[in-house]
């Protein structure tokens, strides 16, 4: 039998490596980017927006592979978002296995909202 | 000036606001904004974006440890997300469509609010174990660790409370920050729940709401990679020495200082944002 206690560690584990993988990401990004980009003038002053390679998802993983510095820290960021979309998702199924049925049926709208948002809203 | 420089003085404007941020309570991404904009020239939405992401870094961290010492009510938060996300998808397509004043007029309101709630000390709630049908139907009541055992609690007016939730997601969507401020008041003063309960349970969603409205800041190209490493990275630093710090010292001359700070940085975010030039 599942206990909350269980769940509520489970949790906090599942919070903390998330956070601490998502900043190893972007520290390791965000050096490749000052020795590519170092030398550069800022150019936050005025709002372009970001290319698409940084804006969508899949494509933000293809060009991480591809080495670019801006796109593996937008991989890193994307894990930082993922990691409550996670513990959203852990939840339904912790209630579910407390046969909890008010809460698996609560709990689904709010991962709803996080995907509809995370797929370009 | 080069990336190398403005990264570096934004690595240290972003350890200082999450220190901040950590010892008043009010959470870093409010702080952390007013700098970008007004000192450093960003624009606000690069700087919204960025503010939205270290808000999730360190409302993750925190409630990781909060949720182990059982103060987080995991239930309450849950449901509470729901009004919360939906407002934050609200929040994040106004800050998409609205001019870049309005957000600004806002945020120095809500920064004057928060210094009024950053300098008042709050009355200790005991949130009395009243009957509530609605509250016991959702069971949002629990137990929480206290010198005195483990007194039991359950919510009162839960309508009002969901709404307000709903209007603190909408401002965290709009302004990229994690109003931790609104989500306590609706729970400490409207619901009647425990203030150590209302405070962790806040941090607790702050990090899902924000999460609803970063989709639509990164696919509307609000998330800068070159901006927003430094302000999470450091935002995160300063609120894990904040809350070492917190611990030892939370003076009450701390608190006014801080107060004044965020007033004049309010007023000044209005005053810009009036003139166009935010």
């Amino acid at each position: 039998m599942i206990t909350d206690r269980k769940v509520e560690v489970a949790i906090s584990v599942l919070l903390r490596s998330g956070v601490l993988l998502a900043a190893a990401i972007v520290f390791a990004g965000g050096v490749l980017y000052l020795a590519r980009h170092g030398n550069a003038p800022p150019a936050y002053h005025v709002f372009h927006g970001e290319p698409q390679e940084l804006c969508d998802p899949g494509l933000v993983m293809r060009s991480a592979l591809s080495g670019r510095a801006g796109a593996i820290i937008q991989v890193g960021l994307l894990l930082l978002i993922l990691t409550p979309v996670a513990r959203s998702a852990f939840s339904v199924a912790a209630f579910a296995l407390e046969r909890d049925i008010m809460y698996v049926v609560m709990t689904p709208i709010v991962l709803a909202v996080l995907l509809y948002s995370l797929l370009g809203g | 000036m080069h990336t190398s420089l403005f990264t570096l003085i934004v690595f240290i404007g972003s350890l200082l606001a999450g220190f901040l941020g950590a010892l008043t309570g009010l959470g870093g991404g409010v702080v952390v904004v007013p700098p970008l904009t007004l000192a450093l020239g960003v624009d606000i939405r690069y700087a919204i974006g960025a503010s939205l992401v270290s808000v999730i870094a360190t409302s993750s961290g925190a409630a990781a440890a909060y949720v182990r010492e059982r103060f987080s009510n995991i239930r309450i938060g849950m449901f509470l997300e729901i009004a919360t996300t939906l407002g934050a998808l609200l929040g994040a397509y106004l800050a998409t469509r609205v001019h870049t004043s309005t957000i600004g007029i806002v945020f120095g309101l809500v920064l004057l609010f928060s210094a009024c709630f950053s300098a008042h000390e709050p009355k200790a709630n005991t949130g009395e174990d009243k009957p509530d049908r609605l509250a016991h139907l959702l069971k949002l009541e629990g137990r929480y660790p206290s010198d005195g055992g483990e007194p039991h609690y359950r919510a009162r007016r839960v309508p009002l409370g969901f709404g307000m939730m709903f209007g603190a997601g909408t401002l965290s969507g709009l302004l990229g920050i994690g109003s931790g401020a609104v989500k306590v008041l609706a729970m400490d003063q409207a619901m009647q729940l425990p203030f150590k309960v209302s405070t962790t349970t806040s941090n607790f969603m702050i990090g899902v709401t924000a999460a609803a409205s970063a989709g639509i800041y990164l696919s509307r190209g609000f998330l800068d990679p070159g901006l927003a490493m430094p302000v999470m990275l450091e935002v995160l630093g300063g609120s894990l020495l904040g809350a070492r710090v917190l611990v030892k010292a939370r003076t009450k001359f701390v608190r006014i200082v801080f107060s004044i700070v965020i007033v004049a940085l309010g007023l000044e975010m209005i005053w810009n944002s009036l003139k166009g030039r935010l």
